[in-house]
């Protein structure tokens, strides 16, 4: 059944298929390099460089203090006075700036007498933005006039501490799950290709009068895509430790067998993708089709058990979702081996499933 | 009409005004790539199902309003207050609740993931309530590794306990300045309204850009671009009898994805149609280009894709200011997000989905759409010139 001599060749010939030419060889390796770099700083959900609008109505001191606060203070920007509600309302919709404070006449008064009151006007239009700009901002007003109410210092009576990530710096979060998002496209467009533009340029044909066994197709159209990936994923997982200098605390042995097993799982999924497409236009499509929704349901954006239930079913389906565990927990949470495990069989699971359907869809083609 | 007619007629004998537009000959090509267009499932596939299954996600997996995080509550103290504030976190729908009496039980299962943070109510808690603030009452803990949940633990585990002594009739500290914060726009809050104008804009580019980068290098690959380019049709009827097709797909899939936006995941459409289809067209316009320069570049569809996805699609997913904002990033990137088509679309789409029609925060974003397009439709002759030579 399977002939090494052959095996080799083929691997030989699919290697060349994928780098032969330099422009792709750069384009393997460089673009998601350059991404991850790019999307390491591009991707925070802390609110800094924002403008602030102020219609400032009141004459006496809290403004004033208020206002010397604003503009200390680090997130924001800008401060721009403008002198009418309309002005305000103005900037708010055009989208300059992100939130607009409007002081009453009585404000210095009321805040005397401990009941001072601002409104804020904030751009709904970003939401996740507006909601932590107004808890900035809250955290200012606080600090106003604090000596003037008794027992306003009194500390929040709990202590919280973030394990992991004490500062939750969110790069450390972002990095790992980058590794595993870019690892997974180029090995998905990579593998999905490989059968389809055989077909689409007539040589797969050539395949059926050869003596070559349909596991050694697989095999050979698996591994260049495996040694790829394998090699991008470990490169991105050096650049989080060397050059972004996140903590790495578990075990590099057992990342490695996980990053292996994931990218096969990905690459059982490609080759069923390349299997079923008749056309590269179709595989690329496919990829895509399945590529966005199992980035979106893995957990990256928002947290699996926050999903509606089925969907929670659907994403132990998808490779990402478990290899974003472990690695998460391998960089930073010390991950030990069995719950490393228990993330790694489901990886080897669809591996097999879905190397076997590719076997099965790739042998009723051949006939 | 007349002219065209005459220089159809005359086609033998002036061979260089052979290539001028033709209507006719135009609308042949646009015919003949619809077909082409329509006759491969992948189209479809990607035009009218992708984005469905994407506002499916956007609507109902991609939250990020968290509810029911799973926390542990350690309740280390037998005394009746320490069980009425666990009662209290057993109470709120944004907590999961699940009670150990040991830290190390709740500590493992935060490695693993099983828990996002853990509550401790301490054995003193009672002595610690009676000194009214001096010392922290319970201990929060976190999972920082997920930075965006451990801040929600951190804040509604805060809300329970100020909650639970409000309640028991602890002078709670006022503040001398409250704010009355207001959001406009979305005054509740939801995230998918802000989020699924985004998700079209990441359809349009995919429909744009990748689709249309496949659709030409597969010409170049084939060596079939040649043969339609040595026909009378000019260049500029070849590309816009293949972009043609793509626009109009382009805009079917927006109309498609706002009508679905509107009528069953509840997203206000406060600006009119007219504006939304404007903007769109708008848009087509860079993400064409680019798909065009792409493939001219590429000539064949492997690489192709991939500039497609990484020059194209992911900017539109990370740097277009959708998911993260473009506030927050470091100048040099906030410099690459200006190259970027997408972040000026969404920027108008949501404008014109929750705001309305507010023609000061279009124009520029226009503007800005359509320089970055005949930029991309300049280097694509330039380089589609070059092939020929």
């Amino acid at each position: 059944m399977l002939s090494f001599t052959r095996l080799r060749a083929q691997f030989v010939k699919e290697v060349l298929s994928v780098l032969r030419d330099p422009r792709s060889r750069m384009l393997v390796f460089v673009p998601p390099i350059l991404q991850l770099l790019v999307f390491a700083f591009a991707a925070t959900l802390e609110v800094r460089n924002v403008d602030v609008a102020v219609y400032n109505q009141d004459t006496g001191r809290w403004s004033h203090e208020l206002l010397q606060r604003l503009d200390g203070a680090r997130f924001i920007s800008h401060v721009r006075h403008v002198d009418s509600p309309r002005r305000l309302h103005e900037l708010i919709d055009r989208g300059e700036v992100i939130a607009a404070l409007a002081i009453p006449v009585d404000f210095s008064r009321a805040v005397a007498t401990g009941g001072g009151h601002a409104q804020v006007l904030v751009d709904g239009r970003r939401s996740n933005a507006g909601q932590i700009t107004v808890a900035y901002l809250s955290t200012i007003a606080a600090g106003i006039g604090a000596g003037l109410v008794p027992d306003a210092q009194a500390p929040a009576p709990v202590v919280v501490r973030h394990w992991f990530n004490p500062n939750l710096v969110y790069r450390w979060f972002i990095v790992p799950g980058l590794t595993g998002i870019l690892a997974l496209f180029s090995a998905l467009l990579i593998t999905s290709l490989s059968i389809a533009r055989e077909r689409e340029l007539g040589t797969f044909d050539q395949l059926l009068v050869s003596p070559t066994s349909t596991p050694e197709i697989i095999i050979s159209k698996s591994l260049p895509a495996l040694a790829i990936g394998t090699l991008l994923g470990l490169f991105m997982i050096g650049a989080g430790v060397f050059l972004f200098n996140i903590p790495f605390t578990g075990s590099f042995g057992l990342l490695l067998a996980s990053l292996v097993l994931f990218i096969l799982s990905v690459v059982g999924i490609g080759l069923m993708i390349s299997a079923v497409s008749a056309t590269q236009q179709q595989a690329i499509l496919g990829a895509f089709a399945i590529g966005v929704p199992a980035v979106l349901m893995s957990g990256f954006a928002t947290p699996v058990e926050n999903m509606p239930v089925a969907l929670q079913w659907m994403a132990q389906a998808i490779p990402l979702t478990h290899f974003l565990v472990v690695v998460e927990g391998t960089f930073l949470k010390a991950m030990p081996a069995a719950d490393i495990l228990a993330n790694l069989w489901p990886l080897a699971v669809i591996a097999l499933v879905t190397l076997t359907l590719a076997t099965a869809l790739v042998r009723s083609r051949l006939q | 009409m007349n002219a065209a007619a005459k220089r159809r007629d005359g086609d033998h004998t002036m061979p260089a005004d052979v290539r001028r537009f033709d209507r006719r000959r135009l609308l042949a090509l646009v015919v003949k790539e619809s077909h082409q267009a329509l006759r491969d499932p992948s189209t479809l596939l990607i035009a009218f199902v992708l984005p469905v299954v994407l506002l499916l996600l956007f609507a109902y997996a991609v939250s990020l309003d968290a509810k029911h995080v799973r926390i542990g509550v350690v309740l280390e103290s037998p005394g009746a207050s320490a069980q009425s504030l666990a009662a209290a976190f057993a109470g709120t729908r944004f907590l999961d609740a699940h009670f150990a009496h040991d830290r190390r039980e709740v500590a493992d299962r935060l490695v693993s993931g099983a828990l996002r943070g853990y509550v401790v109510i301490p054995q003193d808690f009672e002595q610690r309530l009676a000194r009214r603030g001096s010392v922290p009452l319970v201990q929060i803990v976190t999972d920082g590794s997920y930075p965006n949940t451990a801040n929600y633990v951190e804040n509604y585990a805060r809300g329970v306990v100020q909650g639970w002594r409000a309640g028991l009739g602890v002078a709670t500290p006022t503040q001398a300045v409250t704010l009355e914060p207001r959001y406009w726009f979305n005054p509740e809050l939801e995230s998918r309204r802000a989020l699924i104008p985004g998700a079209i804009a990441i359809v349009m580019t995919i429909i744009g850009t990748m689709l249309t980068a496949l659709v030409v290098a597969r010409e170049w690959e084939r060596g079939t671009m040649e043969a339609v380019l040595s026909t009378p049709a000019s260049v500029a009827e070849i590309l816009v009898g293949k972009l043609l097709p793509y626009f109009a797909l382009g805009m079917l899939s927006t109309l498609g994805a706002a009508a679905l936006a509107v009528f069953v995941f509840d997203v206000p459409l406060r600006g009119s149609l007219v504006a939304l289809l404007l903007l769109s067209a708008v848009f087509m316009v860079p993400a064409l280009g680019q798909g065009l320069l792409i493939s001219s570049l590429a000539r064949n569809q492997f690489l192709a894709a991939q500039i497609a996805l990484f020059s194209g699609f992911l900017p539109a997913f990370m740097l277009s200011g959708f998911l993260y904002e473009i506030d927050a990033m470091p100048a040099p990137i906030r410099a690459i997000t200006w190259a970027i088509p997408a972040r000026y679309f969404v920027d108008s789409l949501k404008t014109v989905f929750l705001a309305g029609d507010i023609r000061a925060a279009f124009i520029p974003n226009v503007l800005a759409m359509l320089a970055i397009g005949a930029v991309f439709f300049l280097l694509a002759k330039r380089a589609t010139r070059k092939n020929l030579e």
